[in-house]
């Protein structure tokens, strides 16, 4: 009897250990993505539903899709919306290509390959906030260094901030040189699980090396290409930083006229200037729907060009 | 039994109850009395040139450390209504500037009611702006700003223009429109790389400053775009930026620092507390400074105060310090040292003050030009929003700055921009 109970004993936590103890170590990660993931994130639904000042200690009234309305007629939004495409268009493509370029370069025999390798990487752990500054200086209008260098070939000098084009293209090339070493690396990655009899063979078929590329580089990397290019996406639609401190006065309005305000930032100066945080969040979700989308998109394009590739 | 599975189930529930406590502690604060040593943090923007008191103050009180932050004007002022909101964050001591402590003075339950009695003490106007609807007294003036104009006499030399102050004072004394007109002739022959003026926000910014209703009327409505005296301001700035006597620069921003160190500007709007900036910002300068009257009368342009948030630990140290870093001496020691202009009246005819010469200004008589102003102050009501207004505004002026609009249509864009600030 005393045998039996102990063995059924042993099978049950037997069991419990082999089913059980998998969920037990998720665990932590489900709680904490469920405190400070999706409770947030239905939490700010539920807030965009109504007309909530942060300031009156939150006193807030249910107001349905009032919030959404007036952000379809609000230019200003439009006016973010079209910037942070702007600035994503213009940092991503090239930060991309650059990034399969480099990684290409990495993978072959060089002399302190592994410091090269580490090197891409600096770019990308140095704080956003001092990169930022440096950068809006090196922009800067009258003392800037690249107002300097461009007068040696007669250009400018440009105001920098003032334009549309000039502080996309400004801002645009600070997230890029941030983040193209972190997407080269993960390019050097897998290429480097590319078998080596690949190329050994194309080698026997004559094939250059920009055909090798063409022709085995880019389509072994394509589940690669689809994933950087939809992460690249969600981060450069949240652009904030960078146009935030890129501004001269630091005010999240992106300039005199808004020319280089985006939709983070749009949200964060309704939420936390205006502390109007039922418009705020009506933003948020909105931005949240307009990165799936571009993400679903990019997701489908980047599929198909590496598959026309084969 | 098999020790090694109830060891890993173990493992597994202790990591997980690991990290949820983790996340759950939160940080309590005892209640600061007695003999405790206890900091004090005191958040604020700019230089209120307090450096040497707190030294002061901590050798008295041997139990008490004071911590300053210091973040940019804007930023600081978001952070303070964010912390407020929140619940938590804010120093124990927040300064809080002439343009928001309207919008502070609203939320009068949030802050520690300083009562009344040092109400005699001060400027009868400083004394009302800070006080909420119910009477409470949510904070201690600092300093008022008056105004008058600084200038680089070095360069209006080289410009062969009049550089005693008595002279150019009597230049423009006329008025703004003399202003520019010296401005006109200071641009003809000036060094290169020198504009007239800093920026067409902080022009406008005195400008309006000496007018007796602003931005808002006493019911807190804007007044923006029907007040002709704002109408003029913009106009009067307007035609000083199409006379290319602007260096397009903003107030406070990095590339206005550098400008003092370049020397991109001769003249620069002054109410007292800029006289601390420009010490900060153009030490190698000293003694080429100066400072006349400003044309078109007396006015004000900011000015501080220091509240206690509740949300404070130490409420009853932190009032105390606030008092004490605002009483009659300590504003006389910081008119002195850095030059903020005390809030308090029975200082102007004290002769340490009124005959107070500033070395770094060629030894101008900032004393006397500076309470004579004060004295002359028509104080301005300034309503919640009147800091974000004022940013509005000059973001309007940048966009004529940069050319990228015309003044009809920065005007238009302005106007709508500020009711919506309203809303």
């Amino acid at each position: 009897m005393a045998t039996y109970l102990h063995q059924a004993r042993r099978a049950g936590l037997s069991r419990l250990d082999t089913k059980g103890s998998p969920y037990l170590y998720i665990l932590p990660f489900f709680l904490l993505f469920g405190a400070f993931g999706l409770f947030p994130l239905l939490y700010t639904a539920y807030v965009s539903f109504n007309d909530w000042d942060l300031l009156d200690s939150g006193s807030h009234r249910w107001v349905g899709l009032a919030n959404y309305r007036e952000m379809l007629q609000d230019a200003y939004f439009w006016n973010a919306l079209g910037n942070t495409l702007s600035i994503w268009v213009l940092s991503t493509v090239p930060q991309l290509l650059a990034a399969l370029w480099i990684a290409h370069l990495l993978n072959h025999r060089l002399r302190a390959r592994t410091a090269l390798r580490m090197g891409v990487l600096l770019p990308n752990v140095t704080s956003i906030v001092a990169v930022t500054i440096v950068f809006t200086q090196l922009f800067g209008r009258d003392f800037g260094m690249v107002n300097w260098a461009l007068g040696f070939v007669g250009i400018g000098p440009i105001d920098w901030q003032a334009n549309t084009w000039s502080s996309h293209l400004a801002i645009s090339f600070i997230v890029a040189w941030r983040w193209t070493g972190y997407n080269a690396l993960i390019y050097l990655a897998s290429m480097q699980a590319i078998p080596h009899h690949l190329y050994e063979a194309a080698d026997l078929d004559g094939a250059s090396q920009g055909q090798q590329f063409r022709r085995i580089t880019v389509p072994m990397l394509r589940p690669t290409i689809i994933f950087t290019t939809v992460i690249s996406t969600i981060g450069g639609l949240q652009i904030m930083a960078e146009p935030l401190l890129f501004a001269s006065s630091q005010t999240p309005t992106g300039g005199s006229d808004r020319q280089f305000q985006t939709v983070a930032l749009f949200m964060y100066e309704q939420g936390f200037r205006e502390f109007r945080f039922g418009y705020a969040s009506a933003v948020a979700w909105t931005l949240c729907l307009v990165i799936a989308i571009f993400a679903i998109i990019n997701f489908l394009l980047t599929r198909r060009i590496a598959k026309d590739e084969d | 039994m098999h020790p090694n599975r109830l060891l890993r189930l173990a493992a597994a529930a202790l990591a997980a109850g690991v990290l949820l406590t983790a996340c759950g502690t939160g940080t309590d604060g005892g209640s600061g009395s007695g003999n405790e040593k206890i900091t004090l943090n005191v958040n604020l923007f700019g230089n209120f040139g307090y450096q040497d008191l707190y030294a002061e103050y901590q050798n008295s009180h041997p139990n008490i450390t004071i911590q300053e932050h210091t973040a940019a004007y804007n930023d600081h002022h978001r952070d303070l209504i964010t912390h407020l909101a929140t619940g938590s964050g804010a120093g124990d001591i927040e300064g809080v500037d002439t343009g928001f402590i309207a919008q502070m003075r609203e939320r009068g339950n949030l802050f520690v009611d300083l009562g009344k009695d040092r109400q005699s003490e001060y400027l009868d106007w400083k004394w009302a702006a800070s006080l909420a609807k119910d009477g409470k007294q949510i904070g201690y003036g600092t300093d008022v700003g008056g105004l008058a104009i600084c200038y680089r006499r070095d360069l209006f030399e080289k410009a062969g223009m009049p550089f005693d102050r008595d002279q150019v004072s009597a230049a423009w004394g006329g008025g703004w429109d003399k202003y520019i007109e010296f401005g006109k002739r200071y641009a003809a022959k000036a060094p290169a790389g020198s504009a007239f003026f800093d920026g067409g926000g902080q022009l406008f910014n005195a400008v309006i400053g000496q007018a007796p209703v602003g931005y808002y009327n006493e019911d807190d409505a804007i007044v923006v775009g029907t007040n002709p005296d704002v109408r003029k301001a913009w106009d009067l700035t307007v035609q000083a930026i199409q006379s290319n006597l602007s260096a397009k620069l903003i107030g406070s921003s990095q590339e206005w620092n550098n400008g003092f160190a370049k020397d991109q500007f001769a003249t620069i709007a002054c109410p007292a507390w800029m006289m601390t900036k420009i010490k900060d910002q153009a030490k190698h300068a000293a003694g080429k400074w100066d400072v006349a009257s400003v044309p078109g009368g007396g006015g004000n342009w900011g000015g501080s105060y220091l509240t206690v948030p509740k949300q404070g630990k130490h409420i009853e140290e932190a009032k105390k310090l606030a008092a004490w870093l605002t009483a009659p001496e300590q504003q006389a020691k910081v008119f002195t040292a850095r030059g903020n202009l005390p809030s308090i009246p029975a200082l102007y005819d004290k002769p340490e003050i009124a005959q107070y010469k500033d070395a770094f200004f060629n030894n101008a008589p900032v004393g006397q030009l500076f309470t004579t102003a004060a004295k002359q102050l028509k104080p301005q009501y300034q309503g919640p929003r009147a800091g974000d207004v004022q940013t509005t505004i000059r973001d309007a002026l940048v966009r004529i700055e940069q050319g990228k609009q015309s003044p009809d249509e920065s005007w238009k864009q302005m106007v709508s921009d500020v009711e919506r600030l309203a809303k």
